[in-house]
């Protein structure tokens, strides 16, 4: 079996993130760029997948020449191969344009399962999956909490409020991942060495036939006007419980008429 | 006046509209004159037809059929874009719930458009406002190509009345095979509760690492019950087994902005915050002086959490 695993390199979400005000992009320069976390759930599973039914897992990525790090990190955890799509013309791109470079790289390669994160921890869309089985034309089976594989068919329980939902679609088929789907190995040192010689092939726009003014920020279908920082949260009160924390607390829903 | 389509979000237990639906309708009138587009197995309208004219729609098209909920995201992408073919909206809102973002973002490459998820705001010039990097960040943001697409997030709207027609006009539904790849075989749901829904809800108390415990997370269900609250929970208390992941509220877990969040022995990391920072009021509960959370909280008590929400509960239900 032919696993891909899509990953995108973000800015660490548990430091400070910033819009670049030269453009309004996400300014990776200055951040401490990681893989996406919600990624490493989609590298576990396409691991995991491997490992039942055979065959090779590679690593797709699109992103500037330090994304080869994310890369690095999915094939110590074990991944087999990657595919680095990296071009200039394609910085400020949007999901939709994303989705055609991404498209564009997997129709080069061949699948019978994709797999990627349920969401990326900088822009939050979710959308990607939806956005690449629309131009693909291969089932989307997205949130999914459960993979299963199965005489060509892949079965998910798609996470939702209180359940889930049990979705099913003939392969090739794209399974985004949440982290309740299995818990990630840590790349061990044998893995780390490992991962220095595994192949990495770079591909530009060009390579994979697309044209650089059909991408990137001047031709992006939505663009970001102005931003700014959130206004600082006015000075809030706070008490130290004497045994009467209960009733300030209690005193205060009813200064704001909500008891 | 422009026509703007707003795809109605029905709650699955058969209750009717959600409330994101209603928000939405009074989005859209700062861009023209809203039609509901209601999806759904065979009679779905009927039952909400109602409070789809109380809050504004002059039409309401109507696409009923099994396949529309037999199969994921696709039919609901395809319908929906079909009647942008059709009637040349000028903006179509969805409520922003994960299948509302699919179907925004299928829907944009049907018709060759932009799109904006999780938009808080959508001024009459088609201008969306976000809030980006765990609402640290304020975004203004337009689609500049095709029809603009937004996903509304819930609880930023306040939805208010402005009675219209809900003309109802039916609309033949065909799903193609395309759309028809991911079938979807059972719903199941796992966890009734009698609280309200974590992004719908007006108040939530979530409880963190420092209820340290499942059993104990019956005090902040305590709380929660006394004021009509959803309970969320956060990814600590969610990762040492105290709460079902589907109440987690943060990265990769629900964004809430209710009126009202009580975060009870919740620090407040970064990735909390992404998910109620955009709250109206925050009042945190926590025994160290020194926790984050303090820092976002209109109201914040410094003590034992075991103490003080059992006490505020009685409280609460001795005043009602």
């Amino acid at each position: 079996m032919n696993i891909v695993v899509l990953v995108k390199q973000v800015p660490d979400s548990g430091s400070e993130r910033k819009l670049d005000p030269a453009d309004n992009t996400v300014a990776r320069a200055a951040a401490d760029n990681v893989i996406n976390e919600m990624d490493e759930y989609a590298i576990e599973e396409a691991l995991l997948v491997r490992d039942r039914e055979g065959g090779e897992v590679t690593v797709l990525t699109v992103g500037p020449d330090s994304a080869t790090d994310a890369i690095r990190k999915a094939l110590s955890m074990g991944a087999d191969k990657a595919v680095h799509v990296v071009d200039e013309a394609i910085h400020g791109s949007c999901a939709v344009q994303t989705s055609a470079v991404i498209a564009a790289a997997l129709q080069q390669l061949e699948y019978d399962l994709v797999l990627c994160g349920a969401e990326a921890t900088d822009a939050q869309l979710s959308v990607m999956p939806a956005l690449l089985a629309e131009r693909l034309n291969i089932p989307q089976l997205s949130g999914a909490r459960k993979l299963t594989i199965e005489g060509g068919m892949a079965k998910i329980e798609r996470q939702t409020d209180g359940g889930y939902w049990a979705v099913e679609a003939p392969l090739p088929a794209i399974v985004s991942t949440w982290d309740t789907i299995n818990e990630p190995r840590y790349p061990s040192f044998k893995g780390i060495m490992a991962a220095k010689k595994k192949p990495v092939e770079t591909k530009s726009l060009a390579d994979l036939g697309l044209d650089a003014g059909s991408v990137g920020l001047a031709n992006a279908t939505s663009k970001v006007l102005d931003f700014a920082g959130r206004p600082p949260k006015g000075e809030g009160v706070k008490v130290t419980d004497e045994g009467d924390g209960a009733q300030k607390f209690v005193d205060f829903l009813a200064s704001q008429k909500i008891v | 006046m422009a026509e703007v389509l707003v795809l109605a979000e029905l709650d699955p237990a058969g209750g009717g509209v959600r409330k994101t639906t209603l928000e939405a309708l009074t989005a859209a009138r700062a861009l023209g004159e809203p039609s509901a587009v209601v999806l759904g197995a065979p009679g779905t309208a009927a039952g909400v037809k109602d409070a789809l004219a109380e809050y504004g729609a002059a039409k309401v098209y109507v696409a009923e059929s099994d396949d529309v909920e037999g199969y994921l995201v696709a039919p609901k992408a395809e319908v929906l874009a079909q009647l942008v073919a059709d009637k040349s909206p000028a903006a179509v809102i969805i409520p922003s719930s994960p299948e509302g973002k699919e179907i925004a973002g299928r829907l944009a490459i049907k018709t060759g458009s932009g799109f904006l998820t999780d938009v808080t705001e959508i001024a009459a010039d088609g201008t969306a406002t976000q809030v980006a990097f765990a609402g640290a960040t304020i975004v203004h943001s337009q689609v500049t190509v095709g029809t603009p697409i937004y996903t509304l997030r819930g609880n930023s709207v306040t939805a208010e009345p402005a009675p219209a027609a809900a003309a109802e006009e039916p609309v033949s539904v065909s799903v193609s095979d395309a759309a028809k790849l991911a079938t979807v075989t059972d719903r199941v749901v796992e966890q009734k509760s009698s609280r309200p829904e974590l992004t719908e809800a007006s108040i939530v108390v979530s409880g963190g690492r420092g209820v340290a415990s499942a059993e104990n997370f019956a005090i902040i269900e305590g709380l929660a019950d006394s004021l009509g609250a959803a309970v969320g929970a956060s990814r600590a208390a969610v990762d040492s087994g105290f709460y079902p992941h589907s109440f987690q509220v943060g990265q990769t877990g629900k964004t809430v902005s209710p009126q009202l969040y009580v975060a009870v022995g919740i620090s407040g990391a970064i990735q909390h915050r992404a998910g109620m920072q955009t709250s109206k009021t925050i009042v945190a509960i926590n025994k160290d002086p020194e926790a984050p959370i303090f820092e976002l909280a209109d109201f914040g008590v410094v003590g034992d959490l075991n103490t003080v929400v059992p006490a505020a509960t009685e409280q609460i239900t001795a005043r009602k």
